[in-house]
């Protein structure tokens, strides 16, 4: 009887630059985590199995059958780690919007490692650091040389690190693309070629979203959301609220949209969008209801940090990639 | 110094490229740090195309279209218009001078102002010195 059972996989999920929000999505498979530990051998998964990168080292090139690396490249440590398990691992998903594209820790990259330094460690309100002590790399103490991973000065995305076989995109991913996407790949299911993005779709956020939407988007001024009474049904744009929408894949069932908040982007662009932000542009250089150049810089003045905004989940991921000094 | 800045300039087919043409077989001298991509209208010109250009190097992004009123497709102009302000504002961000992005009106007779206009912008972006945006983004680390 047990021989006729299918071996299981080997399956592997590990943190970079990340808040910890996509190994809860993992988590959040709930009563399916059965199903998923029927069919996989959890090999190595830092918030929940105490293995040490030691044993991942020493396993055979390759032996991991799938991992899900989360979170982008900031420091020394996660590049280590993002080369180690791409050694080892048949498929490497670049699992949610910082793997993807640089996700929210990679808005550090309009500001540089000094700059961060300087506020984190000197500063904000609440330090107190008269030493002017800044993280070392290394350290000696009496017992020896203690180590740091070195920070780096910029936010990359894991495929600007390593390989990556398939990206599954979300802040965090919507845990059932997960469990379909892990389905596919346990019951031999044929997979996407390689580089797909899996687990979201070819269409937009509009193309998906229940709001009114007409044909004449056009305003005099934009609003944050703060500053104005959502009608909850007109599409966010047409009421002068930014949405990325247009700029976004579909994939997550419009989860912000139907909370009644516009989509920040966090899916990554659809296909054939190299750039989220240069879409938005343009999506928003229709709209804008002036023809005179002065009265255009009025109505942009009104749309608080259009980088940020339009590159909230995508900045290292996006064509400029980082701001320069 | 011998910087000699790259300037991509994109010129609408049916009045800025006409008028570009006119500058050539008038046989006017202007400076030739421009490479020229003809585009059907200003309105063509993704911003995508113009970050791209910086990726690829360039010093400069020149676009070229017809005067207000005058666009074959009617909106195209203003549309591009409304681009240029908001990229403006994103290479603020960026940290990368707005002039480094310029958009004028020149027709299809205006081939003299053409060639000014590139003299003028090519001066203009070797003042600004070389723009660091490629060289950065190849030794991101
Ligand atoms: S812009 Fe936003 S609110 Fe409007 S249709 Fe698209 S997703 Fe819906
Ligand atoms: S609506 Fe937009 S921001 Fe919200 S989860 Fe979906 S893709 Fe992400
Ligand atoms: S055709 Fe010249 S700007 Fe549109």
């Amino acid at each position: 009887m047990a021989k006729e059972e299918k071996p299981k996989i080997k399956m592997a999920v590990y943190w970079g630059a990340a808040c910890g929000g996509c190994c809860v999505s993992v988590l959040d498979v709930h009563e399916k985590l059965f199903d998923v530990v029927a069919a996989a051998d959890l090999v190595f998964w830092p918030i929940a199995l105490d293995i040490k990168y030691k044993d991942v080292e020493a396993m055979p090139d390759g032996d991991i059958d799938l991992t899900l690396y989360n979170g982008a490249v900031r420091n020394s440590e996660n590049e280590r780690l993002a080369k180690l398990l791409r050694q080892k691992s048949k498929i490497l998903v670049a699992y949610g919007s910082c793997a993807h594209m640089g996700g929210i820790p990679g808005l550090a990259n309009f500001s540089t490692r000094e700059e961060l330094f300087e506020r984190i460690y000197d500063t904000t309100e609440s330090t107190e650091n008269p030493d002017n002590i800044r993280p070392q790399p290394e350290y000696k103490v009496p017992e020896g040389v203690l180590e740091l991973p070195e920070f780096y000065n910029d936010v990359r995305t894991l495929n600007q690190v390593v390989d990556v076989d398939y990206y599954l995109p979300g802040c965090p991913p919507q845990t059932e693309r997960l469990v379909e996407v892990f389905m596919a790949i346990v019951t031999g299911a044929e997979l996407p070629s390689k580089g797909s993005v899996v687990g979201a779709l070819d269409k937009s956020q509009c193309d998906e979203c229940p709001r009114e939407k007409s044909d004449k988007k056009l305003v005099k001024r934009f609003y944050r959301p703060f500053e104005i009474e959502d009608d909850g049904k007109t599409c966010f744009l047409e009421q002068g609220v930014i949405c990325l929408g247009p700029a976004t894949r579909g994939g997550c069932g419009v989860r912000c949209i139907e909370g009644n908040a516009p989509c920040r982007g966090c899916y990554g662009p659809p296909p054939d969008v190299p750039d989220p932000g240069a879409k938005m542009m343009s999506a928003i250089a229709t709209m804008i209801d002036e023809n005179d150049p002065e009265a255009i810089e009025k109505v942009i003045d009104t749309i608080d940090d259009p980088a940020g905004t339009f590159y909230r989940f995508s900045l290292p991921g996006s064509i400029l990639r980082r701001k320069i000094t | 110094m011998s910087y000699e800045p790259t300037i991509v300039a994109f010129l609408c087919n049916w009045c800025s490229y006409t008028g570009a043409d006119l500058a050539g077989t008038s046989r006017m001298k202007y400076a030739s740090n421009v490479r020229i991509i003809r585009v059907m209208c200003s309105g063509r010109v993704d911003p995508t195309f113009v970050l791209s250009a910086f990726k690829e190097g360039a010093d400069g992004v020149l676009i070229c279209g017809c005067h207000p009123g005058d666009c074959h497709y009617h909106e195209g102009n203003y549309k591009c218009l409304r681009r240029y302000h908001l990229l403006q504002k994103y290479f603020q961000q960026m940290g990368l001078d707005k002039d480094r992005l310029r958009l004028e009106w020149i027709s299809a007779s205006e081939g003299r102002q053409f060639a000014e206009l590139v003299d003028s912008y090519t001066e203009t972006v070797k003042n600004l010195g070389p723009c660091k945006m490629k060289q950065v983004i190849e030794t991101l680390t």
